[in-house]
């Protein structure tokens, strides 16, 4: 029995491991991926152009300018002289907003009148576009407080736990060990049964003393390995290269990463009984694979989502190993949040490793 | 009719009937659009709303209590009971909330005093970076406009605001499926482009029906024709069909005319088929063919095209490689047919670079198709 | 003198990967209406050839010239060419296939509909047309594959090993509709693995290693084995026994069995060997018999292997037993409505083989799936080797060995970690293990190849060790699925050599079969047709009873097959 259980892990490790080129594919698209995904995959916004239609002329919309240039959010500050031009600018992207100071505030401000700054905004990406409204804001503020304005009553201290700068590579690499983990350990197993059933291997396994669970087991081990040593990888990288402080455990982490590696096994296993090649097999997982980032949290909040949809999310096992990587990483989080977030993760590992037992056993019948 | 037109007539009929029975065409060319559809649509949302916070309300004064109920009024926050400190610092740490206002022991004696020391605090949970932005911007306007209406009550001097007027135009709602849906229409032609167009021609070599096909008249430009066009039009047909699904389910404006679209659209698609047909040429097989596509063209038009990430806020090393993703020339056309209205300007110079890309793809796919089997 | 259709002169082809010279030096003519047959092992070169003609390979050195122009630049409307796969998109139906052939062929819109309809009457489809291709049997795939290749009457046809995994009903009827296009003036290429096909032809061309070793008249070469070709009545029981000590002597080239007797080719000037000198004391009736291309064409190569499997030497006896090795009983399978194999039953006793025949389609891969434990029984029951198929599953999995239909091992594991495998999953460990791997790396000369991934050998090395793979924990019982499909002579009769010693030790084997001359090794053969056991009987039996049937005189087991299935019709008609 266990010699049997040997020789089938091994061949399955060999069956990935073998080829030079697939120990490399094992190493450094993941690394090249960390690293792409990680720079690039952020939703802040900075190196905005940004355009100001000063029809005023005066001493303050040339202060107000002055502070907009010296932001660092901006990176062009480019001078507009009509509503023509303005409308253009926008229109053709050239800024995403414009800063129009009316003919009166100069005046109004020498004045003590209340001062408007009109800010005109290109909604089609209106998530930069919030964001840049927020740095405005942020301006005028500045400048409102210096001129006397606000009650000087009360004011606020914020401040940022986990990421102090609101650095959000901190938020993104332990998010790509996720993301990339997923679609690792996902196409690893999907293909497995599919490419051995058209190769008609399929057979030669099951007329051999082989039995279901043996064969199952076998097949989860190289994708369990595969997601260790790439973990492992990140694990080093993140904090090494990119900075981003590790400051919770570790054998939690991996705790946790072996549950939702069995997950994953499990889905993907799923998916590769029910595909009859190789090719439905690969859509599958991909069908899978994708909803399961996207709701994962990582491209936008589960917290944003409908109500109902955040119900549903609960069966997604990247939802709840992100919460923990994130967690692991930034909070330093505590062995009972970990594992309240780790038992989805066995519990959808128990419920598609059984089905797919149960296909397996159904395909031959 | 010549010859020549009769076996692209047939190859396209041939094209068509496999099309029609090959379930893989089907996933992709109708339930993936649908999937991407129904994510970016309801599942990935930017538009942070009532975030959840906890309020630690340390002062019982009357004023530490209206500024706490500002809070609990706020559209902007659902306020998760006021409790001690500790226990907000787990739920913090658990993702339960996402942010803590504190209202310290002598917040209502120094107001009293109005020595300004009247100091409240607003941390946030820097896990998620643009959250805690939010949380932190919002919660400071929550206590400003508390602060301006309890001056306004006690009498005291207020110096006139200079205030921002913000407009956002073309999507005064801020609802970010107004973009995010017209993006993944850009995900779903790349992906019938480039991805299913690979798959097919892949196909006929793996399964030996090219070697055939290579010993009778076909010409390897037919062959070509014949494996664009349906595609074209398939990819096409799947661009409408999202198109009349975001505005009639996810309530997307279209303000473009209808020729606009389908201009842009058509123009993507050289360029995607073009990339599809190389892939294929080179890998002539299904299982490779699959993962160059999803590299090369999924990935880039999902990361690196504008879609979801501000290229501007990338590395430069980045946004010089975004320059060769066409996605990223087609997604701001798209945003603008259905949010802005026509411009053809804008139009015109995307697709231009758009159809040299295209040029450029199939003059490397024509070479790398040869009628031979080495 | 008729003007060659397509010449190829000094044609030199190699390839990078593997590194190999496919042609070397290959000059030959294919003349209009003419069979031309091109023959020789695996891997010679037959396959790179009929590409050099159809343009879809350059030739390094020499020239290839199809109707008067280069190859690659030839009229392709008036070439047929029919690949190994037949070409044809499973996808579609029968008629879209054809007339999509037709279209890009260009064949006159007036002449269309008769020309499909002529087409699909020449090849029986006209009543599967708008079946889909993939849903055909292999023989009816290469009718459609021929149909498709010479939708437009071309000048010249080339066909690649149009013969593999069909039954021979199939395979003859295929051959009448090619050898009535040849004689109404076209040019054929015929590649074959099947030399009684080869025998048949105007021309052969024999290829070895990419070089020509014989043009010309197939009874050019069957002439060089003229009188040297002898039958041995051996009677049923001793007949392997002696084969093996026939093949051992240096006097005999190549010999094979069939039904009772043995065929034996010897070395020129040899006398047929006595009994005394095969061991044994009856005498044996030895008569000569007309030489067969066959016969040839292992003589040309240097003759058959020897006699005595060392696979055999090594092997555990096989405990006598009087139960059956296996046994079916009433065995039926329905898919939905549909009755694949409905009531088989037979028994197979220790040492014996049984051979499962019939027509692509007609039962027997699913009896065959049945009795190994891949597919359950809808009634009936299976037992191997005394352990039965529904409760005792795993106990009667680790007493069969199994050899699939398509080479079906790991292709991109190397040999050594094919063996490691198989030989761990069937529960030989340590010592035992490695002592396995080693006699069967040194019996099939696998040494050279330990490294090399498995799918890069050629063919015969593939079936070599597919077949290590099933013996090396020794079990009593071996299934075979078409084990020899696609293989040349020479490698068949090495497998057989081993199969025959194994039996000798005790094995029993279950092998189906679309040679008919391998199925003459069998002791039992079992007819499945139309999912019905048509006939169970010993080679000779089967004979006999077409003979009375069909008063044919003394037929081929192929013409039993035949007539034992035109019988089956005959009988389901009458009964209708």
């Amino acid at each position: 029995m266990l010699g049997r259980l040997f020789a089938m892990i091994v061949k399955e490790l060999l069956a990935i491991l073998r080829d030079p080129r697939a120990r490399i594919i094992l190493i450094v698209p993941p690394t090249v991926q960390l690293v792409v995904l990680g720079l690039a995959t952020t939703l802040e916004v900075k190196n905005v152009d940004i355009g100001i239609f000063d029809r005023d002329g005066g001493a303050w919309s040339r202060e107000f300018s002055e502070r907009l240039a010296g932001s660092p959010n901006f990176r062009e500050i480019r001078p507009i002289h009509s509503a023509g031009a303005m409308r253009r600018a926008i229109d053709n992207q050239e800024v995403l907003a414009v800063v129009v100071f009316g003919q009166g505030f100069s005046g109004d401000i020498a004045a003590g009148r209340p001062a408007e700054v009109q800010l005109i905004l290109d909604g089609r990406r209106s998530n930069a576009a919030q964001i840049v409204s927020g740095y405005i804001f942020a301006i005028a503020e500045g400048l409102s407080g210096e001129l006397g304005s606000g009650t000087g009553l009360t004011s606020s201290i914020t401040t940022h736990w986990f990421n102090p700068n609101l650095d959000y590579l901190w938020f993104t690499m332990p998010g790509l060990l996720v993301v990339i983990t997923t679609v690792l350990g996902l196409g690893l197993t999907a293909q497995t049964v599919a490419r051995e059933r058209e190769l008609g291997t399929f057979d030669q396994l099951m007329v051999s003393p082989l039995r279901v669970p043996e064969i199952l087991v076998g097949k989860m081990v190289p994708p369990v390995l595969v997601g260790f040593f790439d973990a492992t990888l990140y694990v080093i990288i993140i904090p090494a290269i990119f900075g981003v402080p590790l400051r919770g455990s570790v054998p939690l982490l991996y705790l946790s990463l072996l549950f939702y590696l069995l997950a994953l096994v499990g889905v993907g296993m799923l998916v590769s009984s029910i595909a009859q090649t190789q090719q439905q097999a690969f859509l599958g997982m991909f069908l899978v694979a994708v909803p399961a980032i996207l709701l994962s949290g990582y491209a936008s909040p589960v917290d944003n989502m409908p109500g109902w949809l955040q119900i549903v999310a609960q069966g997604n096992p990247s939802k709840h190993f992100l919460v923990v990587s994130e967690g692991i990483f930034l909070k330093a989080m505590p062995p009972g949040d970990v594992l309240a977030n780790t038992w989805p993760l066995g519990l959808i590992a128990v419920v598609t490793l059984a089905a797919s037992a149960i296909l397996f056993r159904a395909r031959m019948e | 009719m010549t010859p020549g037109l009769r076996r692209i007539r047939a190859m396209l009929v041939k094209e068509t009937l496999q099309i029609l029975r090959d379930p893989s065409t089907f996933l992709i060319a109708f339930v993936l659009p649908l999937i991407l559809l129904f994510l970016f649509g309801y599942g990935v949302s930017l538009d942070t709303r009532d975030v959840k916070i906890g309020l630690a309300l340390q002062d019982a004064s009357a004023a530490a209590r209206s500024l706490a109920s500002a809070y609990e009024q706020s559209p902007w926050f659902d306020v998760h009971g006021s409790r001690e400190l500790g226990d907000l610092e787990n739920d913090m740490i658990a993702g339960r909330i996402r942010g803590i206002i504190v209202i310290p022991q002598d917040f209502g004696v120094h107001l009293a005093r109005r020595d300004g020391g009247a100091e409240i605090q607003i941390i946030t949970d820097g896990s998620l970076p643009n959250t805690a932005s939010f949380v932190a911007a919002y919660a400071e306007g929550v206590r400003a406009s508390w602060a301006e209406g309890y001056a306004g009550e006690h009498g005291l001097r207020v110096s006139p605001p200079l205030t921002v007027n913000p407009r956002f135009w073309f999507n005064p709602e801020l609802a970010s499926r107004y973009f995010l849906v017209p993006g993944s229409i850009a995900i779903v032609m790349t992906m019938i482009g480039t991805l299913l167009t690979a798959l097919v021609v892949a196909r006929e070599w793996e399964r030996g029906t090219m070697e055939a096909l290579m010993a009778t008249p076909l010409g390897m430009a037919e062959l070509i024709a014949t494996k664009v066009i349906p595609y074209f039009v398939l990819g096409l047909g799947s661009a409408a069909l999202c198109a009349l699904l975001a505005v009639t389910l996810f309530g997307v404006p279209f303000r473009g005319s209808i020729p606009a679209f389908l201009g842009i659209s058509s123009v993507f698609l050289i360029p995607a088929l073009g990339q599809g047909l190389l892939i294929s040429a080179l890998s002539k097989n299904q299982f490779v063919a699959s993962q160059v596509a999803l590299i090369v063209a999924f990935l880039p038009a999902m990361v690196l095209s504008g879609f979801v990430f501000e290229i501007g806020s990338m590395p430069k090393p980045i946004q010089i490689i975004t320059h060769f993703v066409p996605a990223r020339y087609l997604i701001p056309s798209l945003q603008t047919v259905f949010m802005v209205g026509d411009l053809w300007g804008l139009y015109l110079r995307n697709s231009l670079i758009l159809l040299g890309f295209g040029v450029v793809f199939f003059l490397l796919a024509i070479r790398a198709t040869r009628r031979r089997l080495d | 003198m008729t003007a060659a259709l397509a010449r190829l002169e000094g044609v030199i082809r190699r390839f990078a990967r593997p590194a190999v010279t496919a042609l070397d030096g290959v000059s030959l003519d294919i003349l209009p209406g003419r069979m031309t047959g091109l023959v020789g092992p695996d891997g010679a070169g037959k396959t790179t050839l009929i590409r050099l003609l159809a343009g879809l390979l350059d030739p390094d050195q020499g020239r290839v010239e199809v109707l008067g122009a280069p190859a690659t630049r030839s009229d392709r409307a008036a070439l047929g060419y029919m690949p190994q796969r037949f070409g044809l998109y499973e996808d579609l139906s029968v008629i879209e296939n054809l007339t999509l052939h037709a279209e890009l062929r260009g064949l006159p819109l007036a002449e269309l509909d008769a020309r499909l309809a002529e087409l699909l009457d020449f090849t029986d489809l006209a009543r599967f047309k708008p079946r889909l291709a993939g849903r055909l049997s292999g023989g009816m795939k290469q009718k459609l594959g021929l149909a498709c290749a010479m939708v437009r009457a071309p000048k010249l046809l080339l066909l690649d090993e149009p013969g593999v995994g069909v039954d021979p009903v199939s395979r003859r009827e295929l051959w009448a509709m090619v050898a009535e296009l040849a004689s109404s003036g076209i040019g054929v290429l015929w590649s074959t693995a099947y030399l009684d096909e080869a025998e048949r032809c105007d021309t052969v061309h024999l290829l070895h290693e990419g070089k020509l070793l014989h043009s010309g008249p197939p009874a050019d070469l069957t002439d060089t084995v003229r009188g040297r070709t002898f039958r041995l009545f051996a009677g049923a029981g001793a007949r392997r026994a002696l084969l093996e000590r026939a093949l051992d002597r240096d006097d005999v080239t190549d010999g094979t069995i069939q039904g009772a007797s043995l065929r034996l080719v010897l070395a020129p000037e040899a006398k047929p060997p006595d009994a005394e000198a095969l061991g044994r004391d009856i005498p044996l009736e030895v008569r000569p018999v007309p030489p067969r291309f066959e016969d040839a064409f292992v003589d040309r190569l240097g003759g058959g292997p020897p006699g005595t499997s060392a696979l055999a030497v090594y092997y555990r006896d096989i405990p006598e037993n009087d139960a059956p090795a296996i046994a079916a009983e009433g065995l039926t399978r329905r898919f939905g409505d549909f009755t694949a194999a409905h009531d088989i039953s037979f028994s197979v006793a220790r040492g014996q083989i049984f051979g499962l025949l019939g027509p692509n389609g007609a039962g027997k891969s699913t009896t065959f799936k049945m009795l190994c434990g891949l597919l359950t029984p809808s009634e009936g029951s299976g037992r191997v080797a005394g352990h039965d198929l529904r409760t005792a599953r795993a106990e009667a999995r680790q007493s069969l060995g199994y050899m699939a239909q398509k080479f079906s091992l790991y292709g991109d594991l190397s040999v050594r970690q094919n063996l490691d495998f198989f030989s761990g999953v069937y529960g030989l460990r340590g010592q035992a293990r490695r002592a396995a791997i080693e006699r069967v790396t040194d019996i099939f000369r696998l040494g050279s190849y330990l490294s090399t991934n498995a799918g890069l050998m050629p063919l015969g090395y593939k079936q070599r060790l597919a077949l290590a793979c099933a013996v090396m924990h020794e079990p009593p019982v071996l299934f075979l699925d078409e084990p020899t499909s696609g293989v040349d002579p020479i490698v068949r009769r090495e497998f057989w050599t081993h199969i025959n010693g194994l039996v000798g030790k005790g094995v029993t084997v279950l092998v189906t079969t679309h040679f008919m001359d391998e199925a003459e090794y069998c002791d039992r053969i079992a007819l499945i047709y139309r999912s019905e056991q048509i006939a169970t009987g010993t080679p000779d039996s089967l004979k006999d009873d077409a003979a009375r049937m069909s008063e044919l005189k003394d037929p081929t087991l192929e013409d039993a097959f035949i007539a034992l299935i035109e019988a089956s019709d005959r009988a389901r008609e009458a009964a209708a």
